[in-house]
């Protein structure tokens, strides 16, 4: 693999890749529990954490490089952020964005100051701690990678045992509860594995932007995956490949520095799959409105035709009269009609009128009736003047499915003495 | 501490900037749009980075165009995304504002051999040496008094000229529509403001502190009041003591222990977390520690009203003297409080006491009728309306008896028995 012959890179590689699949599992259901700014509040708060970590260590005569005492004050302070934003939001009148902003910015502040002061600490060197802030790859040696792959690992075995758990709580939280899961435990367990993943991170891409790594890959699997498993495995993914094209990246271009290259390239993804993604993509949703555009184009054509045929008791329609049925112009419905008759729906006959093939009769006359079907129902059952459901019908009539259609056929069956303004029973054979 | 002309100055900018950020902080946190203020914020990096190597010079005039560009496209591609992807607003602005700032910090450090913003600057701002950098006009007013005097008096000038309209679509949105009020375009104006004043709070707190002082002060202020002009001239004020008390912290609470001082930026931040936390705990009506004291007065009030009735219905059956050490088991509360509620009543003249045996004066008569009355009325009423097991009737109308108000008492009626079979006592105090 490429560059992997450097051991140092291999290390920073190899840790970033960890990081990246843990970030990637847990931001999922971080994402679908709507808590990715709390996550963002989490990773600023625990700059002060770092700071006193710092300090006691010095303080106590050690050398303040040791990685675990840093990651835990890092670790409690990332967890008294969390509960100051819950702690606001349910004691005051403040909302979840104050709370976090306020969090965010005052711990952050905090930190700077401790920052500040630990730097002129006598013994010690605080020259690193100013890398948690945006970051330093490069400081990484051999123990924290085996630490962030120990916890990737941990993080991916806890969220595969607890799936069914998390998920129920992302989707339904009041279901959960009634079902009698411990609701609570399940958000202090998911909130502490963020916390975890955020502490790791730390190293690597930085505090500031700590909250990409875990929302960024989980948003881009989102336009891929159609349920939970898959867009764990997608998102895992997602954050392993950032992680080692960031890593390598900036390890290949000069000033390049590794936290904010692994972002752009999480971004890099999020654009792709915003713009391709299957479910929801940009491409995808304008080829589905498209579709969706011709069908009922094409849809109110052939009732045009129809009730065109039914009106003049004539099957050869000139394009004049078909054109004055709606607000189309020429060019339009001669387009539709060259369409129907690709499909089979349309002949044109020598004399330029165009006519219904049987098996457009069969459409045509489908389409008239869920339309009329549907008018009885409104002017019926929704109460809409008879004069204003024409407009009404003609934006549903499109989307019933059979199952409606047999509904409707059922419940307007059953009662009496309806009001329709045509005849519904339109003859297929004719 | 050592206070030099220097530190004045510190203080008067780090005022003048965060009166500037609360303006439109304000609205900020009234339509629940906090968040947007820290992504724009983020965003004014690149937009300075941007400004920088396009232009090749600290221009003003290009770094603020630079960030207030960027600073729209944020908050347009915030919207894009949460409405054309699908994606949740919270994690729209994550994602939106994370590229960018990750895409400011690597221009940063690819230009960083002929940039003279250096990282330090973007975390702390360099407010310590504002001072240094003076304006051309001789008068040795700093730079930075300039640009954030400027940016407070334009946002002033904008907030006064449309007072009406932010105010309107603070609180309510639809209203502000069906008054002809755009939206779109309050909203795009306030992210204007908000982009431009983060560009001129840059250099003086730097790129993530700024929101601490556009949320931080108007929240505290929300606390406080509840109308939006007053909210606006508390949260100046506070702006003005975060500043003001952060760098007198800076100054001098790192020399307690040794230590020579701290970044001002930093602790401004801190001083306005303070000020918050001072108004969570203690503000009048909103305050944590407010509303748990009228939460024990109440306790207290109803407790001795409780008394009052107990002392009723003793006299009423006859029952003899009210020994005050049977007070606690019968009520479920600590000794302490019931000598504390009966100390209460005697101060008021509602009991008196003979060798520890308590009877009701005519004044404590008076109000015990009223109750007992209320709670009779009450057991009626809703045996009327509710019917139910009688027993839980005596529950739910101890409860409702200590918050009768007249308006509910001609509600109530008259009654001659309560459901328990107990005479109503008569609207008038029994004579003696």
């Amino acid at each position: 693999m490429l560059l992997l012959e450097d051991y140092n890179t291999r290390v920073v590689v190899l840790g970033v890749m960890a990081l990246g699949a843990a970030a990637g599992v847990v931001g999922t259901f971080l994402l679908l529990r709507k808590r990715a700014l709390t996550a963002d509040a989490l990773s600023h708060a625990t700059l002060p954490g770092i700071a006193i970590a710092f300090m006691v260590v010095v303080a106590f005569g050690g050398s303040g490089k040791s990685m675990l005492g840093l990651l835990l004050g890092a670790f409690v302070f990332g967890c008294i952020g969390v509960l100051s934003i819950l702690a606001i939001r349910h004691t005051t009148r403040l909302k979840d964005d104050a709370a976090i902003g306020i969090v965010l910015s005052v711990f952050f502040g905090l930190g700077l100051c401790l920052l500040k002061i630990a730097s002129e600490m006598p013994s010690g060197s605080a020259a690193g701690l100013q890398g948690f802030i945006f970051g330093k790859a490069a400081s990484m040696v051999a123990s924290d990678a085996m630490m962030m792959l120990g916890v990737a690992v941990g993080i991916i075995l806890v969220t595969g045992t607890l799936r069914k758990e998390f998920t129920l709580l992302c989707f339904d939280e009041k279901f959960s509860i009634t079902q009698g899961w411990p609701v609570l435990t399940l958000d202090v367990v998911l909130m502490g594995m963020v916390t975890v993943v955020t502490v790791i991170a730390l190293q690597s891409v930085g505090l500031v932007l700590a909250v990409a790594m875990l929302i960024i890959p989980a948003a881009s699997a989102r336009y891929w995956a159609r349920n939970i498993t898959s867009m764990l495995i997608v998102s895992a993914l997602i954050g392993c490949l950032s992680g080692w094209l960031g890593a390598t990246m900036s390890a290949l271009i000069p000033r390049m520095p590794t936290g904010p290259i692994i972002v752009l390239v999480c971004g890099f993804w999020f654009v792709c799959s915003f713009i391709f993604g299957r479910n929801n993509g940009i491409i995808v949703s304008q080829i589905v409105r498209v579709q969706l555009n011709r069908r009922v184009a094409m849809q109110h054509l052939l009732r045009a035709m129809w009730e065109t045929f039914e009106r003049e008791k004539e099957r050869s329609i000139p394009v004049e009269t078909i054109v004055s049925m709606r607000s189309w112009n020429h060019s339009f419905v001669v387009r539709q009609l060259k369409r129907a008759k690709r499909r089979g729906h349309v002949t044109k006959r020598e004399d330029n009128l165009w006519i219904l093939t049987e098996e457009g009769s069969v459409e045509a006359n489908r389409i008239v009736r869920n339309h009329r079907l549907w008018e009885v129902y409104l002017i019926n059952y929704a109460d809409i003047a008879p004069s204003h459901v024409d407009r009404d019908a003609d934006m549903i009539e499109h989307v019933l499915g059979i199952d409606m259609v047999q509904k409707l056929e059922k419940l307007l069956q059953s009662a009496r003495n309806l009001q329709s303004p045509h005849p519904i029973g339109v003859d297929v054979k004719t | 501490m050592n206070w030099t002309e220097i530190d004045t100055w510190i203080v008067i900018i780090g005022s003048l900037c965060a009166a500037g950020c609360a303006v439109p902080g304000t609205i900020l946190v009234l339509r629940r749009m906090s968040l947007m203020g820290d992504a724009i914020s983020h965003t004014v990096l690149p937009g300075i980075a941007i400004a920088f190597l396009v232009t090749g010079s600290r221009d003003p005039t290009a770094m603020l165009i630079g960030a207030v560009v960027i600073g729209l496209i944020t908050a347009f591609l915030v919207q894009a995304i949460q409405t054309l992807g699908k994606v949740e607003i919270g994690a729209s602005m994550g994602i939106v504002f994370t590229v960018l700032f990750a895409f400011g910090l690597v221009l940063m450090r690819q230009a960083i051999d002929h940039v003279d913003i250096d990282p330090d600057c973007v975390l702390n701002g360099a407010i310590e040496f504002a001072w240094f950098d003076q304006a051309p006009d001789g008068w040795g007013i700093p730079r930075g008094a300039y640009v954030n005097g400027v940016m407070l008096i334009a946002n002033l000038f904008f907030m006064l000229l449309f007072y009406k309209e932010f105010k309107i679509t603070a609180f309510d949105p639809t209203l502000a529509k069906s008054q002809g009020i755009q939206p779109s375009f309050m909203h795009y104006m306030l992210m204007t403001m908000t982009a431009a004043t983060a560009v001129a709070a840059f250099e003086t707190v730097g790129s993530i502190l700024v929101v601490a002082m556009f949320i931080v002060p108007p929240a505290t202020a929300y606390l406080l009041t509840d109308r939006y002009g007053v909210l606006i001239i508390l949260a100046l004020v506070l702006a003005v003591a975060s500043a003001g008390l952060g760098h007198l912290s800076a100054i001098t609470v790192p020399t307690w222990f040794g230590y020579s001082g701290t970044t001002t930026a930093g602790a401004m931040a801190v001083a306005a977390g303070v000020l918050f936390f001072i108004a969570w705990m203690i503000s009048p009506n909103q305050g944590l520690i407010s509303r748990i004291l009228r939460n024990v007065e109440t306790r207290a009030h109803v407790l001795r009203e409780d008394v009052l009735g107990l002392l009723w219905r003793i006299e009423e059956r006859n029952q003899g003297m009210l020994q005050s050490n049977d007070l606690p088991q019968l009520f479920g509360v600590t000794s302490i409080k019931v000598r504390h509620a009966l100390r209460r009543l005697l101060k008021q003249g509602a009991v008196q006491v003979t060798e520890s045996s308590w009877t009701l004066t005519s004044e404590g008569r008076r109000r015990a009728t009223t109750l007992v009355r209320s709670h009779r009325l009450w057991e009626v009423y809703l045996e009327q309306h509710y019917p139910q097991d009688t027993h839980q009737l005596h529950h739910a109308a101890s409860r409702l008896e200590h918050v009768t108000t007249e308006a509910m008492k001609s509600e109530l009626g008259d009654a001659e028995v309560d459901p328990h079979g107990s005479p109503v006592p008569g609207d008038e105090p029994i004579e003696e």
